[in-house]
């Protein structure tokens, strides 16, 4: 198959970028990373640039690929990282739009690859239980609903792949940090710093000028890995008990 | 102290306060929604009884004009949640423009409904409208002929104007839009979401929405048809 692609092309995080026009052939049985590996085996035969982009396991549990497709982050196959998207998903004669996530908090390093360490911050700042040391506590000591567990589970399927800061007209965090809340908040280990954890977090996404949610369901689209809005209202919850409730710390001589 | 112990604490000082946060600023969104959506409501059913003729609708219209605490109870808690509502949603929209300074080249909706993508354009849209039906139908400067407490009157000749009745239709397009949104999303905002009853809240908007634009632009429909007169 045929295809027609626009890349944004970026030489390093200080240069501007633009979009650059480049005729490629593809089998139907490569993922799309593949077709862009041949691209680039022919980009550096001609002496050219190759693109850069992210990528790492190639078996979507990751979450270092991604970039926008068309404007859908990830490309069209729900529940799909890019590596995993497939070229028979396209077809003969396709024109198509590579861009990278376009955030504040997520500059631009080279082509599309993006610097997502803004994610790191916020999870050094509340995505975490204390655990003290010694040998292993039994597992079936502490009881958690199965039904808590699974929704945990569910939260914990993030991979922390940026799509949904990329696919959120706001770029807005909040989907990726409700999915860290919601998966520690909803297991025992995770209630001691559960109200603190929320306050830092969502705090630090402030601070790494990430946009606010409006409820608007873009990212749950885009999601490779299923996190659902509904952990978005968890971590509302969560920060509203925080915010409302929340004591002073106590220092001692007080 | 520990790493992770600093980090749970050492922030507590200059951490945004609740209004400063967008999640709170979002909170506070959702309830003066509320309120605003509950007078919506009250708005039309009080308005649809211009259909009982101009005897009980100037009657309604007198009964709240000497109504003086319910009058102006109202309007202050209205003209609050308007003034916390729209400062809210100018402050998270320089947010949104800040968070995202380079705009992609191509970007296709993937599962937003249009109703929820251009609420920063029908909020501004029904804020000018408030604006000028305050003008058109209470104090009267963007009405024809207006007469104060004849308020059967003022809707006919303020509704036989057929740019004013388009514009009046126009916006209660626009409130459909903003509500079929708002109304689920205020739950959302604060904090409930459930597989229980969040597609409730959906069908409530929905319905809501609709009935809310099928009332308000029966009457500018009715006295351009003659139905009123």
């Amino acid at each position: 198959m045929k295809l027609t692609l626009h890349i944004w092309r970026q030489k390093n995080a200080s240069s501007a970028g633009k979009m650059v026009r480049y005729e490629t052939d593809a089998s139907e049985h490569m993922s799309f990373l593949e077709m862009l590996d041949v691209l680039n085996e022919r980009l550096i035969a001609q002496g050219e640039e190759p693109v850069a982009f992210d990528h790492d396991c190639r078996e979507g549990i990751c979450g270092s690929c991604g970039f926008v497709i068309n404007g859908v982050a990830h490309g069209p196959l729900p529940s799909t990282t890019v590596c995993q998207l497939h070229m028979r998903h396209f077809k003969d004669g396709d024109e198509l739009y590579l861009e990278p996530w376009r955030a504040a908090a997520f500059p631009v390093i080279k082509d599309l690859v993006v610097d997502r360490s803004a994610f790191d911050r916020i999870i050094a700042a509340g995505g975490y239980i204390s655990v003290s040391t010694g040998s292993a506590v039994d597992a079936n000591a502490l009881p958690v609903r199965k039904k808590d567990s699974d929704m945990a589970m569910d939260a914990a399927q993030c991979i922390g792949c940026g799509a949904c800061v990329a696919a959120c007209p706001n770029a807005s965090a909040s989907l990726f940090m409700s999915a860290k809340i919601s998966h520690l908040g909803l297991l025992p280990q995770g209630q001691p710093e559960r109200m603190e954890r929320a306050l830092n977090m969502v705090a630090a996404a402030n601070e790494e000028l990430f946009g606010s949610c409006t409820n608007i369901g873009e990212c749950e689209a885009v999601c490779p890995k299923g996190i659902r809005l509904e952990f978005i209202a968890r971590m509302n919850r969560d920060f509203l008990k925080a915010s409302w409730t929340f004591r002073a710390d106590r220092v001692e001589g007080d | 102290m520990s790493a992770a112990a600093t980090a749970l604490t050492g922030k507590s000082a200059d951490r945004p306060g609740f209004w400063a946060n967008p999640i709170g600023k979002k909170a506070v969104m959702a309830v003066t929604g509320f309120v605003l959506f509950g007078f919506v409501i009250g708005h039309m059913v009080g308005n649809l009884q211009v259909y009982l003729g101009p005897e009980k609708l100037d009657a309604y219209a007198e009964f709240l004009q000497k109504t003086k605490g319910l009058l102006w109870g109202a309007r202050i808690t209205l003209l609050t949640c308007v003034i916390l509502h729209v400062t809210a949603a100018f402050q998270l929209a320089g947010l949104q423009n800040k968070a995202r300074p380079q705009k992609y080249v191509k970007k296709t909706s993937a599962g937003s409904s249009y109703a929820s993508r251009t609420m920063y354009w029908s909020g501004p849209i029904l804020l000018a409208f408030i604006i000028y039906h305050l003008m058109h139908f209470t104090t009267g400067q963007a009405h024809p002929d207006f007469q104060p407490g004849m308020v059967y009157r003022n809707v006919v000749t303020g509704f036989q104007s057929v740019p004013a009745s388009l514009a009046y239709i126009v916006a209660m397009l626009m409130l459909g839009t903003h509500l079929y949104h708002g109304i689920w999303s205020m739950f959302q905002s604060v904090g409930i979401n459930h597989p229980k009853y969040t597609p409730l809240f959906k069908k409530l908007a929905a319905v809501m929405a609709a009935v809310l634009v099928g009332g308000n632009v029966s009457i500018p429909v009715a006295v351009m048809t003659g139905l009123i007169r």
